[in-house]
């Protein structure tokens, strides 16, 4: 029945595929475009990342993908396409909140991990029963079977002695320990698609890199994709394939993880680059800073949102009109009017 | 666990001793005593007494031993012989008189206390998560208007309602027929015409507090992460909302457990004295009066060990239903 919506297509390696994706809050104030016409897309067993300062819409983003939008949010627009490994194409723009359908693919083809591993898991269940709970949902096992792959899944992420960690409570285990039990809730019924919505931002960075070393390990055992949210350029540098950055609501440049950091079309990836502080480089001078702040979400700016903070923007070219996406030969796309010329001027650099 | 319960019960037994002392030096604190009070309410009704009479009662009642003697008499009567003593005011062994009512007063106490859980949790639950829904503004309003009216105006008008348009009598827990006479049939069915009353009143109040309190929790535990973890598991709404959330939204009703047995006990001394209930509240009002001080004192005692026995309770019901507080 799915199928016969003309909408509904996709390559066959792709697994996720947005399409002008929109989301609104409306709030006191006013109407906040939290998410202003998103696209992207994911391919089978590959790692998005997707950067963004606060309240760039990435998380928000995701929650429309689970459709785990807060309440009040209307969805002004766009398509999600999502086919799992088992093949049948779901349009998941069209699913309501706690619809049948939409409760089968989250936790069975999409897991999803959170930034707070301290309050991201229930405090009064202990994580066995947790993840016993997911495996008997989706999956046709009894107790004692359910119970035997969440050991399974436990010694898969790492954690000592899993048998006795299944009747441990999360106030138990540490930071860390705790994330490890999340990512092993999240990929209890063998996903297709991992969200991972800052998952080491609470972390410390010795923990950080072990999650990170692990999501990298299960992602290449399980061969999984997954979408890696965060604000930090040095983790995407880490684990991620391609990379999208966002700002304001709007995907403003995508490419793959060496061409974000070695050939960037979008001055806001610049700007976001040149602020990252280098071991050896430029050493005794201020760190180049982004001029000005994220607008109030209320008062976007007119034409490219960007332009009152970029330092290549044109008066009457880059504060009238809304830049399109700019797509070059390597499949690296930007949102800026002047793409192709920064791309000109990097190469006599 | 068991250890957890026996470190508490042991515990509980100096609490109680020093308990069954306060109770009892307070009652003693009044001027005067019972015979003080006997004696006034002898010559308001014109009766002559001397002060050698009045010293002879004293004597014979040996209200004239010193605190600590006398203490010791009611206590080691209690603990060895189970005799809560005599009261002075109705002349008749205390523990007859307060065992006689306190079955009633259990009953009337637990089942306005179910009919209070079963209102509170599933309307609070309902209004946070529907909340700023027609139906949440609608029961934010009974609950304030259940919360504003005093339970014994509330008794009042029920009362008036029963009488004037339902033909029913009302007041008391039976009908002068079946006052006196054995249980029956008959008789619980006039029980339960009578009942509603105090039970209705005495929920509204308690639901309509406990509506806010449950509502409240909710609405704090909805915005945590693990609820979000929950619905990402693919849960329906139902499942997550009372599996999860409310699972730890019930820990404040849990803890007040503990002052719900007491509270039980003693009961709504103005509701059942305007409903005429023949329950225990009264009649502690009526001993405290009249310095009965056998009665009052056990009164105290009884409501004392219920409070120890309430707390120990709702903390081992608060350590099985939350492992923070169990391996803390």
């Amino acid at each position: 029945m799915l199928k016969m919506n003309p909408q509904l297509s996709m390559p066959a390696e792709r697994l996720l595929d947005l399409d002008d994706v929109k989301v609104h809050l409306p709030t006191r104030e006013g109407v906040v475009k939290a998410v202003n016409g998103v696209s992207y897309h994911v391919d089978r067993g590959e790692v998005l990342g997707i950067v963004g300062e606060s309240g760039s819409g990435k998380s928000i983003t995701a929650r429309a993908i689970m459709r785990l939008l807060p309440r009040n949010a209307r969805e002004e627009g766009g398509h999600i396409q999502f086919r799992p490994r088992t093949g049948e194409l779901h349009d998941l723009s069209a699913l309501g909140r706690d619809s049948r359908a939409v409760r089968q693919i989250r936790g069975q083809h999409i897991g999803m991990i959170f930034q707070e591993p301290m309050t991201a898991l229930s405090p009064v269940h202990s994580i066995g029963d947790q993840i016993i709970r997911t495996i008997q949902l989706h999956m046709r096992l009894d107790r004692h079977a359910a119970r035997r792959r969440a050991a399974d899944l436990l010694s898969k992420v790492g954690m000592p002695r899993p048998e006795q960690m299944l009747d441990n409570y999360p106030h138990q285990l540490s930071g860390g320990m705790r994330q490890r039990a999340m990512i092993a809730l999240a990929i209890s019924c063998d996903p297709s698609l991992l969200i991972a919505d800052e998952p080491t931002t609470a972390l410390d960075v010795t923990t950080e890199a072990q999650i990170l070393e692990l999501l990298k390990h299960l992602q290449a055992e399980l061969g999984m994709a997954i979408v890696f949210i965060t604000h930090n350029f040095g983790v995407v540098a880490d684990i991620a394939d391609r990379v999208a950055v966002m700002y304001l609501g709007r995907i403003v440049e995508t490419a793959s993880v060496d061409d974000i950091f070695y050939a960037p079309k979008h001055p806001y990836t610049r700007a976001l680059l040149n602020s990252i502080p280098r071991l050896g480089v430029d050493q005794g001078r201020r760190l180049p800073t982004i001029p000005g702040m994220v607008p109030d979400p209320y008062s976007v700016p007119t034409g490219c949102s960007f332009h009152p903070r970029c330092g290549y923007s044109v008066a009457g070219t880059c504060d009238v009109r809304a830049p399109e996406q700019h797509i070059f030969p390597n499949g690296q796309a930007a949102r800026c009017h002047f793409a192709e010329q920064l791309a000109e001027a990097d190469a006599h650099v | 666990m068991v250890g957890f319960i026996l470190h508490r019960a042991f515990w509980a037994i100096p609490t109680l001793i020093f308990v069954s002392l306060i109770s009892f030096f307070i009652i003693q604190l009044p001027p005067g005593d019972y015979v003080t009070a006997y004696v006034a309410q002898l010559r308001n009704g014109g009766e002559y007494v001397t002060l050698a009479q009045e010293e002879a009662l004293r004597q014979s009642m040996g209200l004239n031993d010193p605190i600590i003697v006398q203490y010791w008499r009611w206590i080691s009567d209690i603990v060895f012989r189970g005799d809560f003593g005599q009261s002075l005011e109705w002349n008749a062994p205390v523990g007859t008189l307060i065992w006689d009512r306190l079955g009633l007063t259990l009953a009337i106490s637990t089942l306005s206390m179910l009919f209070t859980w079963a209102i509170a949790i599933p309307v609070g639950v309902y209004s946070a998560t529907r909340q700023y829904s027609v139906f949440d503004y609608l029961f934010t309003v009974f609950g304030f208007l259940g919360k504003g009216i005093p339970d014994f105006l509330l008794a009042l008008v029920l009362m008036w309602i029963g009488f004037a348009y339902m033909q029913i009598d009302v007041g008391g827990l039976f009908s002068p027929e079946y006052q006196t006479a054995p249980w029956s049939f008959d008789k619980v069915i006039n029980l339960l015409s009578h009942l509603w009353i105090p039970i209705v009143v005495l929920a509204t109040g308690g639901a309509a507090g406990l509506i806010r309190v449950m509502r409240a929790n909710m609405l704090d535990e909805l915005g945590k992460p693990y609820v979000e973890t929950a619905y990402a598991q693919g849960l329906s709404e139902r499942q997550v909302v009372w599996n999860y959330p409310v699972r730890v939204a019930l820990n404040p009703f849990i803890s007040t457990v503990g002052w719900a047995l007491p509270a039980l006990f003693s009961g709504d001394v103005i509701t059942a004295v305007v409903l005429n209930l023949p329950t225990t509240g009264p009649l502690l009002l009526k001993a405290l009066q009249m310095q009965d001080m056998y009665l009052a004192g056990s009164f105290i005692l009884i409501l004392s060990v219920f409070t120890v026995i309430g707390t120990l309770v709702s903390d081992v019901l608060l350590a099985w239903s939350d492992p923070r507080i169990r391996y803390a």
